[in-house]
């Protein structure tokens, strides 16, 4: 579904490599995580996967269901099925968040050809999503993410991805700065997102959250490249010994 | 002190093919008002209050062309259940106005009004006259000497249902004034909503009388064609206990100066003015404000957002005065611009002068670009870079659309908004 190939990033406007040939491949009905200390590389990952303007690719390929992902847009990357959970949530005021899932929603249907959902179904389908998320309508009324608490900014990002029903879906430590309880929440959103159609990529500092949302694969990051790949146990090899025995395992 | 000299003779030029209308109740105010603007001179460069914008379209003679629309015009407010009222090129229109009879509200107009004892008698030019101080307002006193039509109002309760005036341009070099008086007895409420573009070149002045605990709503908007040149002023004074709202949006345009002077006269009045704004190219917008508070407890709000692009210039002048005595003062004042490009310019002037010790006062002005995040966020959730950039656009012009306390009027202000944006791509 979705395949990188010796993706070598740096940053637009210095001459500092990031990302330094990653390979990766996520299958549709897998969880793939990456762990990997600070720096590793792992956010620019998902902003380059999504289209964020800054980096620069320099080498490498990166393929969504055999289309080539650096020839899209933003918008288009997210037509063709691709979903970033932000770390940070971006606060919009002046635009609700019913508006902005709305337009969501149909600008989606729209490029790919579909009839735009009416206002009555929009409805229907967003009230359901938003009580598993236990996000009341006062959320869906407030402008994006604005006044939001951390964990509501999250549950809110999980909602989108439940409304825009993406084929692959990026989650940059969508654990940080959620207690236990919203941790819970988030976790079950994404696990009933699960099924064998959908990839999910999960970015992760820590074990915690792949305590919730189990993981097919592991893959370590360090200095902008894949040194590590497993099963779940790597995740707890991790939270068990730190970073550093690892990676100097690898060396 | 040197005393700049004007140049004197401008006044001569543009007054040269205008009549001073006579015979009737107004002749002595707008023959004061004459001397008034020959004392004061027209509006120049060099004036505080011009320093941003070029008078000279308003002070020369001739009219310069404005394209009359072909296109069938949409009315703005035609959903509106009001008493409509039609001036075309500044001429009223009978045919397409209604009867001007409403219950509560007295209706005249001001060029079929010869009784010498009229009730507008006592503050036609009146409020205008207050308006120049400290700060002469020629094109105002230009405007009450010269005004060739308007309407009186004279409301006694609460008018059932709004006062609509449409106007309409029918040749490209109309050159129109109009002058207004409406007066709101105590405890009377109106709203005035006035659209499109009235003439080539518009001179419009209104002056609001808000007795206590009355209330008065305007909402205006300024659709204009790209070459109108359009000069406004509200004079508004203002009783104990009453409130005072006016909303204007301005579309297009060469060049739009509205003013609105407020003299808050009374305890524990209300004060709110703003505006929202786009231009593309050929633009330049500029409004300018001040309001005097006189009076204990009363609130002063002023909100304006302006999109600009190509080049486009938006210009806020506001200014808070409380004078000495005008205790628990709260007075408000915000400007911002969005800048969609780097050809754009937003000139501001916010200005506090208090004399009093106990009051509340705030202003703040910025100048921004589309926030480059929030963009991206969009976009990352399948809405297109336009799409993105107009909800972004239109989520900035919000907290001035806000002002506007009637939904259903806010509503088709924002639609035109939409069209605006959509007719403007990229």
């Amino acid at each position: 579904m979705l395949t990188i190939n010796n993706l070598h990033v740096k940053l637009e406007e210095e001459d500092k490599p990031i990302l330094k040939g990653v390979n990766l491949t996520v299958e549709a009905g897998k969880v793939h995580a990456i762990m990997g200390p600070n720096g590793s590389g792992k956010s620019t990952l998902s902003y380059v996967l999504s289209g964020k303007d800054g980096y620069e690719v320099t080498d490498g390929t990166v393929n969504l269901n055999g289309q080539d992902v650096f020839g899209m847009e933003p918008e288009e990357r997210s037509s063709a099925g691709m979903f970033l959970a932000f770390q940070y949530p971006v606060e919009i005021p002046g635009v609700g968040n019913m508006t902005f899932l709305r337009t969501a929603v149909n600008a989606q249907r729209k490029s790919r050809g579909e009839e735009e959902m009416s206002a009555a179904e929009f409805l229907k389908i967003v009230r359901l999503r938003a009580k598993e998320l236990k996000i009341d309508a006062d959320m869906l009324k407030r402008p994006v993410n604005v006044g939001f608490s951390g964990g509501e900014k999250k549950r809110n990002e999980i909602l989108q991805m439940a409304m825009l029903e993406p084929k692959i879906c990026i989650l940059d430590e969508t654990d940080s700065g959620l207690d236990v309880d919203a941790m819970k929440l988030v976790a079950d959103g994404v696990n009933s997102l699960r099924n064998s159609n959908r990839g999910f990529l999960v970015i992760t500092h820590y074990q915690r959250l792949l305590d919730h949302i189990k993981p097919d694969y592991v893959h370590i990051m360090a200095d902008g490249q894949i040194v590590k790949t497993g099963g779940p146990d790597l995740a707890l090899e991790v939270e068990n010994n730190g970073y550093k025995d690892l990676l100097a395992g690898v060396a | 002190m040197t005393v700049l000299t004007k140049n004197f003779r401008d006044i001569e030029l543009r007054i040269a093919k205008l009549n001073l209308p006579q015979g009737d109740w107004a002749t002595e105010a707008r023959t004061d008002a004459l001397k008034r603007l020959r004392s004061v001179g027209m509006p120049e460069r060099r004036d505080e209050y011009w320093r941003f914008t070029r008078p000279d379209v308003f002070n020369q003679s001739g009219t310069p062309p404005a394209t009359v629309s072909a296109m069938e015009k949409e009315i703005v407010f035609s959903q509106v259940d009001a008493l409509q009222i039609v001036f075309d090129d500044g001429i009223f229109n009978a045919k397409e106005s209604d009867t001007l009879a409403l219950e509560y509200v007295s209706i005249d107009r001001l060029a079929e009004s010869s009784s010498d004892t009229h009730w507008a008698k006592s503050l036609y030019g009146q409020l205008e006259t207050n308006g120049q101080k400290p700060v002469p307002r020629p094109l105002g006193s230009l405007n009450t000497a010269f005004a060739t039509d308007g309407i009186l109002v004279l409301v006694k309760g609460s008018a059932p249902k709004p006062i609509n005036i449409i106007y309409n341009q029918k040749e490209e070099t109309s050159d129109v004034t109009l002058h207004h008086v409406v007066r709101l007895e105590a405890g009377a409420e109106l709203t005035i909503l006035e659209s499109g573009p009235a003439a080539a070149r518009l001179n419009n002045v209104i002056e609001v009388d808000v007795a206590d605990g009355a209330v008065f709503h305007h909402i205006r908007t300024q659709n204009n064609t790209k070459d109108n040149h359009v000069a406004t002023h509200i004079f508004a004074r203002l009783g104990n206990a009453s409130t005072f709202k006016s909303f204007t949006l301005t579309i297009n345009g060469k060049l739009t100066r509205n003013e609105c002077l407020i003299e808050i006269t009374g305890d524990d009045a209300v004060a709110h003015v703003a505006g929202a704004c786009v231009g593309d190219g050929n633009f330049h917008q500029d409004d300018t404000v001040f309001i005097t508070h006189d009076a204990k407890g009363c609130e002063s709000r002023q909100v304006f957002k302006k999109v600009l692009r190509n080049g486009a210039v938006g210009v806020f002048q506001g200014k808070i005065l409380v004078k000495a005595g005008a205790q628990k003062t709260d007075g408000y004042q915000i400007s911002q611009s969005l800048l969609l490009d780097g050809d754009s310019q937003f000139l501001a002037k916010p200005e506090l002068e208090i004399y009093a010790d106990d009051v509340i006062c705030s202003h703040g002005s910025t100048s921004g670009a589309i926030d480059e995040d929030a963009l991206f966020y969009l976009r990352s959730r399948g809405i297109s870079e336009y799409e993105a950039t107009n909800l972004l656009t239109l989520a900035f012009l919000a907290e001035a659309m806000d002002e506007i306390e009637d939904e259903d009027l806010r509503e088709m202000l924002t639609r035109q908004l939409e069209g605006w944006l959509e007719r403007h791509r990229g």
